[in-house]
């Protein structure tokens, strides 16, 4: 491969990735012929349950882990064959955050600097900053088995970034945050991508793909099953809709033609759970004419409210099941047309 | 990244980064961890300074030496070999406790010299163990032990036991990649160890062993650094047969360290880098 330079050229691209794991219980097929590209400049977001290969496929792209079959490279390097050129302009911020506990916060900057061949003044300066820059100068002098989970992984972050790499892959970056370190490190990946950074990240969470990435692919038993937008995906699931939970189960087919007429559409019934599902293209204006026409009938209802596809849905419309569990154990509703039982 | 000057645009160093100066990061980082959880060295240097005293006023007076001689004099460069013996215990336990964590993918995801991580693990290895054996010897001097040859053969001396501590380090390398956790690494460590240091002339001279003791323990390492340091160092070193080993100790002790190099740091290096998989 030629000389990685700029250009339309993708930054990633992934031709039929396959990956077996051989442990003593058999073989797990981690990714079964995956395909990827990413162009340069861009944001792009792995979305997938656990134990879809996401890990797997950031481990071959960043030269951890050799693909049983198939190609990859990255910024025009070989995952394989150029994998120490390649190290040179990769950041990589895994699952779990990879810094040492016994040092402090700078000194895991300085010596992964010094590690990314990076000269020593130049690593202590480019620490100071990025201690800055991750709101950790208060803490950046003591050992990091001090640091709450949410600095941990902003200092992570920091040590992929001090070789100034051209390509940055985060490995679920927000797993196992609270909700304000999640929303502090999504304003720092934010950051780094007004500042144009090429960036793959994974996470399980279509909210968190949407909020970070311009695109996103959707990673299932180690194959990508779609590629889009958010809007895009969501689209396919039918965007936002109204759930309403009816008091009485004898009022539920009553209930059922009141969604379904304000919605224009048939809505969906899950008799077990008494809930009704309708698409809500209106948005917040649909749901108060929907809560009208139910208390105008005067069908008590439990609980009512809007809601935005989650990724469980994103699956089951793509693949038919729920993303983290097993066929058998999700019951997904049945989809029962207006009217059709009177 | 606009604000990230590429890196591939500088002009690049060796294509497998500084071996040099990765393995001195590498070094700099494990010594820091020492003043940084200080029970491990406070606990290392109580327990050498226990075996001293447990030897030499436990059995002082109960194992004779063929030839006569002080004790204490006898046992001291047993110690030392047996404390540094554990060196690859030492170095075990650290490898197992960077593969488990996550920090190695760290390591291996960077544009650093492949073996850098484990050369620099050994290095502080033996920087640690010089601080060991310097306690040693201090409580030693304080039980009556003393050398007797001047310091070039004291120093000879000292450079041999680090050696064997160096070699004994890239055993513990290759041990700390086979197994699994921290303790089963402890465990295994241990049980292969204390057999090795016991079966040996480190405690009681080799003709007080049973017969077919003794070839074992003739040819054993730990006889072998143990005997020399006696040897350099004017202690009494009974001789229990004529045997290779017990005639040529220094020259013993420095084939088993090329040995133990020789082998066990290409299976090192070459695990290392087949943990990808
Ligand atoms: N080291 C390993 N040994 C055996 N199986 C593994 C290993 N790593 C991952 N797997 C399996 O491979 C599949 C994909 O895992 P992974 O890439 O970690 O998924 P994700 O990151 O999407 O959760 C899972 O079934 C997982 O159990
Ligand atoms: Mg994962």
């Amino acid at each position: 491969m030629g000389s990685p330079v700029g250009g339309p050229a993708p930054a990633i691209t992934a031709e039929g990735l396959t990956k077996i794991y051989r442990t003593r219980a058999g073989e797990v097929r981690a990714l079964d012929g995956l395909d990827l590209q990413v162009p340069e400049g861009s944001v792009l977001a792995l979305l997938g349950p656990n134990g879809a290969g996401k890990t797997t496929t950031v481990r071959i792209l960043a030269t951890l882990l050799r693909p049983d079959s198939g190609y990859a490279s990255v910024l025009g390097y070989d995952v394989v064959r150029d994998a120490q050129k390649l190290r040179r302009v990769i950041g990589l911020s895994g699952q779990y955050a990879a810094v040492d506990e016994n040092l402090t916060g700078r000194e895991n900057l300085w010596m992964f600097g010094r590690l990314y061949q990076v000269s020593s003044p130049t690593a202590k300066e480019r620490a100071g900053e990025l201690l800055d820059q991750f709101d950790l100068s208060g803490a950046a002098d003591r050992p990091v088995k001090t640091y709450s989970g949410g600095m941990r992984r902003r200092l992570d972050l920091a040590a992929a970034l001090i070789g100034r790499p051209r390509l940055l892959f985060l490995d679920e970056p927000t797993t196992g945050l609270d909700p304000r370190s999640r929303i502090g490190m999504w304003d720092v990946i934010r950051r780094l991508v007004r500042e144009g950074a090429t960036l793959l990240l994974t996470t399980q969470y279509l909210e968190e793909a949407d909020a970070l990435a311009n695109s996103i692919a959707v990673v299932d038993s180690g194959k990508i099953i779609a590629t889009g937008t958010a809007d895009e995906l969501k689209s396919q699931v039918g965007g936002e809709r109204v759930e309403v939970i009816v008091h009485d189960p004898n009022r539920l087919d009553e209930a059922l033609r009141k969604v379904s007429d304000c919605c224009l559409a048939e809505a969906t019934v899950d008799r077990h759970t008494r809930k009704l599902t309708a698409p809500a293209s209106g948005g917040a204006r649909q749901l108060v004419t929907v809560i009208r026409a139910l208390d105008d009938a005067g069908i008590a209802i439990d609980d009512i409210g809007l809601r935005r596809p989650t990724l469980d849905d994103v699956f089951l419309s793509l693949t038919g099941h729920a993303a983290e569990l097993a066929e058998s154990e999700s019951e997904p509703a049945t989809a029962v047309p207006a009217g059709s039982t009177a | 990244m606009s604000s990230a000057v590429s890196s591939a645009d500088r002009p690049t160093r060796e294509e497998h980064g500084s071996a040099l100066s990765d393995t001195l990061v590498v070094t700099w980082r494990n010594l820091k961890r020492i003043p940084r959880i200080p029970e491990l060295a406070i606990f290392a240097i109580l327990q050498s300074i226990m075996f001293v005293l447990l030897f030499a006023f436990v059995f002082g007076g109960a194992i004779p030496l063929p030839g006569g001689g002080s004790y204490r004099e006898f046992l001291m460069p047993g110690i030392f070999a047996q404390t540094l013996a554990f060196a690859a215990a030492t170095t075990a336990i650290g490898m197992v406790d960077d593969m488990q964590k996550g920090l190695i993918d760290r390591f291996r995801s960077l544009p650093m010299s492949r073996s850098a991580f484990i050369t620099g693990r050994t290095v502080s290895d033996v920087i640690y163990n010089l601080g060991i054996l310097i306690v040693l010897m201090l409580s030693g001097l304080a039980v009556g032990w003393r050398v007797h040859e001047g310091v070039t053969r004291f120093l000879a001396g000292v450079a041999l036991t680090l050696l064997f501590a160096y070699a004994m380090s890239w055993v513990g390398v290759w041990l700390g990649m086979l197994v699994p956790t921290v303790e089963v690494g402890q465990q295994v460590a241990f049980t292969a160890i204390f057999p090795l240091t016991f079966l040996s002339n480190a405690f009681v001279p080799l003709p007080t062993l049973p017969g077919w003791l003794q070839p074992v323990a003739d040819w054993n390492p730990v006889s072998a650094i143990t005997a020399a340091l006696r040897e350099l160092w004017g202690n009494p070193n009974p001789y229990g047969t004529s045997s290779f080993p017990s005639e040529h100790p220094v020259l013993m002790t420095l084939i088993w360290t090329a040995v133990f190099i020789a082998v066990f740091a290409p299976l090192g290096v070459r695990r290392y880098r087949a943990t990808s998989k």
